[in-house]
């Protein structure tokens, strides 16, 4: 086996096991490549199936080309799709920064959904390696009933054996990606032939790393234009992913209190 | 040279200030893998508390850290050697923080281990060192840190390495090396250093490449833990991952502990290309079987030959993270494979004292200790030692929700059951009995045999199951009923009512009235049982003792009669895969007696029935 093939070995294990122990389960696509590789993996791990529902919790702030694209795949790979909007900005705490404050709406969408369809489980891509806070994460994260994240107090997790059951009201997140590096994001959605938004490709010089709403969304310098150009980026950049994510920066913990109360 | 793609996980443990955060710190900044500008930001945010610059900044990456001045939690850091690419998890020191530890360090597969070169091996040297050998981490580099701080003297280093190493050949593990290092200095790290002329060895970056990737061992006999049974569409799909060994399609195995056999038809794949042939340990996979057995997640899948063992009681070396101490006879949740299953602690055999590997009696194990335990579970489960196969012969223990303890099974003392209760279909002899058949008949006056009653919901088999039994038995038959009611709770309360389910309910009954013919008894089993294959597979467990029994009634009239309220419950869609509205009903066709119900009074049926039994079984 090759360093993908055990990823995706891994990856696809996890997935069976949320599927086998959790009966209210959900995946949550962004419309990313990393959750559209959750989606690929889904569909290896039950041989071409999805057999739960794929939601989008929609800010209606994502650029044109992700709608088209969750347009066009929703149906393409005949996903039980879900779309839940987001609260408007009044709704979020006022004592964030500006852009944690615009990601916040996604926290709140998100806990409306989890209450709306009773979701014990939520598969996430999210990575270790994107950002230190998520480095913390465990395969499978116990949520409060409240949606909230304890950082400081998470159960052990070893020998590929997961929490999987839980008091009466609180749900659990799923990371089948936590393993992964972005790299090898870009690696297996090349070998895959997985399909992504062409906002990723240098245009006039510029590229998005990391896709999310437009108006707190930055592209970064590249003439990265192919997968391989991308690839070949990637063994070499010192810069960190989610650089051009502005909610990450605003201060020093701004990211920590979104993730704690539930943001991905 | 090409760099490796296999991203090494590695974990650094040690005592609490004895640098690990400072060794991270310095190897991901002198290998080269720091991102632009973090250096800088990190020596400006120093500046603006008013503090020293340290190494362990790097790796403080969230406030909570930063306040209280030690690692709470697994982080995952990146760096990349020429050779390949590694994470490392810096795991903690601190107690209270054991768990994470075990978090860190059983998905690692190699460990550096730290010591302080003045302060010498310390309580959570010595835990941690135990803790790896327990994991399963066999592969340790000790790092005698900190050695600028006395002298960089040889002799010092040599008593440290000397203390620890006779700690671990206690535990039965060899370390890779023993390198005296300065992680704040950067001695011995990437390059030799010069403060130490007197050592020859490694440095840190050459023992981590000499490290081997782990892998499952396609070697060792083959394990597969089903994790669940996908009938997505017309292929019904074993799915499960290798642990180890290697199978090929056309392989014979069988799935403990139920102890069933088949062939492997197909593995199953998508987007994958060619459909594979064979697959080894590590790979998720999905396998087809020739025949349909009824198999169930948590069944192991072997090969014939080398199965695991079987047994409800077995040793365990454990290891506890609970708030609550473990207890002998508290039941228990523990997760193994991939199934579930309640456990006691029937005896502590002794507590193993971390510090000097000394054991003595206990009644418990308290938080973050460890011991020798014995353990029974209700019911059977397949199993390895993890001596010489750990990703099947440990377990997770559960409490109150939550993941508190983990154990290595050992079978010392106690027989694999399997050779109890096994037969196999290659050697099978019929037991014998002192009672002869006839025997039974010329006492009972009747033969034994199955009245196997099908119909609809509502036909009319249960009222008429009880109104036959009570007249048979009034006239001297030794008669019994099998209904839902006194199997669904017993024998059969592990099932549901998935459609698996439904056929393994119905071949279970199937089997046990056989049992009950054979033994003289006159059995009216009372099911739906819908399907015509499964009550060919009743038949052919009972052969000629079989009666299939129609009880007949028109859909329509089992609806009007409704008793339970069953069908208006199905008709709103309350009730899914209800036989006769959305799910199909098989009419025998070739039935022994047919009896209907709507349209002959239930005396006239009853009267029926009871001359087709004394006709069929008196003697």
């Amino acid at each position: 086996m090759n360093h993908l093939d055990e990823l995706e070995a891994e990856s696809v294990y996890i997935l069976r096991e949320a599927f086998a122990k959790l009966d209210k389960l959900a995946i949550l696509w962004s419309l990313g490549k990393d959750s559209n590789v959750v989606l690929w993996l889904a569909r290896k791990a039950f041989f071409g199936h999805v057999p739960f529902p794929v939601m989008h919790v929609d800010t209606e702030k994502k650029f044109p080309e992700m709608y088209a694209f969750r347009d066009r795949y929703a149906k393409e790979w005949n996903l039980n799709f879900i779309r839940e909007l987001c609260p408007p900005l009044e709704a979020t705490d006022p004592t964030l920064p500006k852009a944690a404050r615009s990601a916040a709406r996604k926290t709140l969408g998100l806990r409306d959904a989890v209450a709306k369809h009773g979701f014990n489980g939520l598969i996430a891509g999210i990575r270790r390696d994107e950002e230190a806070i998520r480095a913390k994460e465990r395969y499978f994260s116990p949520r409060t009933a409240d949606n909230s994240w304890d950082l400081k107090d998470q159960p052990p997790e070893f020998w590929g054996q997961y929490m999987t059951s839980f008091p009466p009201g609180t749900h659990v997140r799923v990371h089948p990606l936590l393993h992964w590096t972005e790299v090898d994001i870009w690696r297996y959605t090349k070998r895959e032939g997985i399909p992504l938004i062409d906002l990723y490709f240098s245009r006039n010089g510029k590229r998005y790393r990391s896709l999310g709403d437009m108006d707190i969304t930055n592209p970064i310098a590249s003439d990265a234009s192919t997968l391989d150009a991308i690839i070949e980026e990637l063994e070499t950049t010192k810069v960190a992913e989610r650089s051009g994510r502005a909610m990450d920066h605003e201060a020093e913990d701004a990211f920590e209190r979104l993730r704690a109360s539930g943001y991905l | 040279m090409q760099r490796e793609t296999h991203t090494m996980k590695i974990v650094i443990v040690g005592h609490v200030d004895h640098g690990k955060s400072t060794l991270v710190g310095r190897l991901i900044h002198d290998t080269g893998s720091l991102p632009d500008g973090k250096l800088e930001a990190i020596k400006a945010m120093s500046e603006r508390r008013g503090m020293p610059f340290e190494w362990a900044f790097l790796m403080d990456a969230i406030q909570a850290e930063r306040d209280q001045g030690i690692t709470i939690d697994t982080t995952q850091i990146f760096f990349k050697t020429e050779k390949r690419p590694y994470i490392i998890i810096d795991a903690p020191g601190h107690k209270e923080f054991l768990k994470n530890m075990v978090t860190g360090a059983a998905s690692s597969e190699a460990a550096l281990l730290l010591i302080d070169a003045a302060e010498g091996v310390q309580e959570q040297s010595r835990r941690h060192g135990y803790l790896l050998s327990l994991l399963g981490v066999g592969q340790v580099a000790v790092l005698v840190n900190k050695m600028d701080l006395v002298g960089y003297s040889a002799e010092r280093f040599g008593t440290v390495a000397e203390e620890y190493r006779a700690y671990l050949a206690s535990l039965g593990v060899e370390p890779t090396c023993f390198i005296p290092i300065s992680a704040r200095e950067g001695d011995n790290i990437v390059r030799h250093s010069p403060h130490m002329p007197w050592y020859q060895g490694p440095g840190v970056v050459q023992a981590l490449d000499g490290f081997t990737p782990a892998a499952r061992p396609a070697l060792r006999p083959l394990r597969m833990p089903v994790q669940d049974v996908y009938k997505f569409d017309q292929r019904r799909i074993i799915a499960g991952r290798i642990e180890s060994g290697s199978l090929e399609v056309g392989d014979e195995v069988i799935f403990s502990p139920s102890n069933k056999t088949a062939t492997i038809r197909s593995i199953e794949s998508w987007n994958a290309g060619d459909a594979p042939q064979g697959a080894r340990a590590g790979q998720s996979i999905g396998v087809t079987l020739t025949e349909q057995i009824f198999v169930e997640r948590g069944d192991v899948m072997s090969h014939l030959e080398n199965p695991p063992m079987e047994s409800s009681v077995f040793r365990a070396r454990i290891f506890w993270l609970g708030r609550k101490p473990l207890e002998i006879g508290k039941p228990y949740t523990i997760k193994f494979n991939t199934t579930e299953a309640v456990a006691t602690v029937e005896a502590i055999e002794h507590v193993i004292d971390t510090q000097d590997l000394s054991t003595r009696p206990a009644e418990r194990i308290e938080r973050n200790g460890a011991g020798e335990v014995v353990i029974r579970t209700r019911r059977l489960l397949a199993l390895d030692e993890a001596e010489t196969d750990p990703a099947t012969g440990r377990f997770v223990v559960v409490e109150d929700y939550l993941p508190v303890g983990g154990g290595l099974i050992s079978m010392e003392g106690y027989p694999d059951q399997r050779e109890l209760i096994t037969v196999r279909s290659t050697n099978i002899t019929a037991v014998g009995h002192a009672v002869t058949g006839e025997a039974r008949i010329a006492r009972n006056g009747h033969r034994g045999g199955v009245l196997w009653f099908t119909g609809l919901s509502g036909a009319g088999k249960s009222t008429l199951a009880l109104a036959l039994e009570h007249e048979l038995f009034t006239k001297g038959y030794q008669v019994y009923v099998l209904d839902g009611d006194n199997v669904r709770t017993g024998l059969n309360a592990n099932l549901g009512f998935t459609p698996e389910d439904r056929a393994e309910n119905i071949r279970r009954v199937g089997e046990v009235a056989a049992l009950f013919a054979d033994a003289g008894f006159l059995v009216i089993s009372s099911f739906i049982s819908p399907y015509r294959s499964d009550r060919e597979r009743a038949r052919q467990a009972a052969r000629e003792a079989f009666h299939e029994i129609y009880i007949q009634a028109s859909l329509e009239a089992c609806e009007a009669r409704d008793p339970k309220g069953l069908y208006k419950r199905a008709r709103s869609g309350e009730i899914p895969d209800f036989t006769g509205i959305s799910s199909p009903y098989e009419p025998p066709e070739t039935a022994d007696l047919v009896v209907p119900t709507d349209e002959l009074p239930e005396e006239e049926c009853l009267a029926e029935l009871i001359r087709y039994v004394d006709r069929s079984f008196r003697r």
